[in-house]
């Protein structure tokens, strides 16, 4: 099926939950109210005709200062029975960073939305294990953020676990031979 | 006298008043086996793993944050470090997503040269994949045996572009310079020789009954369970999935050639091992064909000046070089489109996938990458959890991960 066919489709079966398509080069999104992303995702996968039954990505996106609301989660779906693709996108606002997850529809969706957590700080309800996956857990911020300058926090101190490492090599240091 | 036989565990012999206890084993971060830095805790009930965690992110440099803090052309060394093993296929894929951005084709002659880079990297991930899966099970021999040919292909990398690790080979728009005849030659050798090299590692392991012993029926996965894993490459293919990005996005000279898509049938460790052997003989077709059918002509798009730095030689002699230099490196191209674009490759792991953002400035607002490697090691406590401690290291071995990607 065209990407603008599925577009129209889901459309027509959740009128109220589109509120815009776009198409760049060959590839059409579809940008999406955050509510009901879980039954979109569901219907997308199970209807026979759509059948999306690989879950390519799903990433999320800072406009800081570019839109509102602030954030979105991107999702990449293809359908390797019926070869098509699509993106949806799914607007999330700043004051309240929360959006259904959608683990029980594709279970590879699992450690991207815990990816996403950790780095936009997006939380994903009903994911069965929201732990941050990259960083340390006691890490603060979320770097992938607009507002999370690329060289850490400068004149800050630095991450707990690090100083304990420096501590301790400190420490250490009196035992060294030759000395 | 009978009560005290009675509390004494395990008198009888039947064990049954034995007590057991779960143990919980930190495998890693530094163990040979996880082919990085990957650390598993697994909780044992005896020899059976009853729970597996992965922790990954032990390699995590923020590619994705570096990568929209720099131009597109000084990105691409980026992509080298996220699967440092095939960093030639990783660039191809990198640079395919930005030109699809961009609107630019690259002219035929340099489709076909990164076609035959990609290809070769593929042979050269492939055969540390079979010599580091085959040690950590107990064969030794074909680590000693494949990288006599890996040898050989860094050094052809090494005669093209002078690295034989982190390439940056492939240019936004073409390839950096030509290839030499010499090169060809070499290659062209190298694919006569290398199907005959592949039944030497056969021999070494096919027949095996331990390696059979150790990889038939071990870490299956259906079909269905693989694809919604959202598993890429051959360890889906294993599965008897045909899903290949060669085949159903087709990018630079792959549809040009001709190749076959070895799917299994099983979806266990074996079948996935003769996928990547049947792929090791399939690239190594594509890349005669390649060099059959190199066209001649222009290896860099008119459009590329955009983002190809200036020869060095004029930078020093000439203004214009040498402002055009500074505006690419500081500033990158003046005009982009604003959009985005999801631009998926076939690397030798499975799915690579770069999902850019531009905002029309001459850095990426944002740039996703969607590493194989990552979703293969969250498909981990799937393959172990159930099975035995001895078959943890056939899973981790089968799925094919590389930590710096996984991590980025």
């Amino acid at each position: 099926m065209e990407p603008l066919q599925i577009a129209e489709k889901i459309k027509e079966t959740f009128p109220d939950e589109v509120a815009a398509v776009s198409q760049f080069r060959d590839q059409v999104s579809v940008h999406l109210k955050k509510d009901r992303i879980f039954e979109i995702c569901q219907y997308l996968h199970d209807t026979p005709e759509l059948d999306f039954d690989y879950l390519v990505d799903v990433c999320g996106v800072d406009y800081l200062g570019k839109k509102t609301p602030r954030f979105e989660v991107v999702y990449h779906m293809y359908s390797i029975a019926q070869r098509h693709f699509i993106r949806l996108r799914a607007q999330v606002p700043e004051e309240e960073p929360v959006i259904r997850s959608v683990v029980p529809v594709w279970r590879g969706a699992d450690w991207h939305e815990r990816e996403c957590f950790d780095m936009m700080g997006i939380r994903f309800e009903g994911h069965p294990d929201l732990r941050r996956i990259l960083l340390p857990e006691d890490w603060v911020g979320h770097p992938l953020r607009k507002d999370y300058p690329v060289e850490g926090y400068s004149g800050e101190e630095d991450w707990a676990g690090y100083r304990e490492v420096v501590e301790k090599s400190k420490k250490l240091k009196e035992f060294e031979w030759g000395r | 006298m009978g009560e005290i036989e009675k509390e004494t565990p395990g008198a009888n012999g039947d064990g049954k008043n034995l007590s057991t206890q779960e143990l919980t084993l930190s495998m890693g971060p530094q163990h040979p086996a996880t082919h990085g830095v990957l650390r598993l805790v697994l909780e044992l009930d005896g020899e059976t793993v009853t729970k597996c965690t992965p922790y990954v992110g032990y390699l995590h440099r923020g590619v994705e944050k570096l990568g929209e803090n720099r131009t597109y052309l000084s990105a691409l060394p980026l992509s080298d470090r996220l699967d440092y093993i095939s960093s030639m296929a990783n660039n191809v894929g990198y640079v395919n997503a930005v030109e699809k951005l961009f609107g630019i084709e690259a002219p035929e002659r340099a489709k076909y040269i990164r076609t035959i880079m990609a290809e070769m990297t593929r042979i050269s991930s492939h055969i540390i994949w079979v010599a580091t899966h085959a040690l950590d099970i107990g064969a030794m021999t074909v680590f000693l045996y494949s990288f006599r040919e890996r040898e050989w292909l860094l050094d052809l990398f090494e005669m093209t572009c002078g690295a034989r690790l982190t390439v940056s080979y492939p240019r936004i728009g073409g390839v950096r310079n030509d290839v030499s005849q010499q090169f060809l030659d070499s290659l062209y050798e190298f694919t006569e020789e290398f199907p005959r090299r592949i039944s030497e590692y056969e021999t070494l392991i096919d027949q095996n009954r331990i390696w059979l012993k150790r990889t038939k029926g071990i870490g299956v996965i259906s079909a269905k369970e693989a694809m919604n894993w959202g598993l890429t490459g051959a360890t889906l293919r294993g599965s008897g999935v045909n899903y290949d990005v060669r085949k159903a996005f087709p990018y630079d000279a792959y549809d040009k050639v001709e190749f076959d898509v070895p799917l299994g049938t099983e979806g266990d460790v074996y079948d996935r091992y003769r996928c990547r052997m049947e792929e090791l003989r399939q690239s190594n077709r594509i890349i005669r064909q390649c060099i059959e059918q190199l066209p001649k002509g222009p290896i860099l798009a008119p459009e590329a000046s955009k983002f190809v730095l200036p020869p060095k030689e004029n930078l020093f002699k000439n203004m214009e070089p040498l402002i055009h230099h500074f505006v690419l490196l500081t500033k990158g191209p003046l005009t982009a489109p604003e959009g985005e674009i999801y631009c998926g490759s076939e690397v030798p792991k499975g799915e690579l996938g770069f999902y850019i953002v531009s905002d029309g400035t001459g850095k990426p607002y944002r740039m996703r990458v969607r590493a194989p490697s990552f979703v293969h090691a969250s498909v981990l406590p799937r393959l172990c959890e159930g099975g035995l401690v001895a078959d943890v290291i056939a899973n981790i071995g089968t799925i094919d991960i590389v930590l710096g990607e996984c991590d980025r």
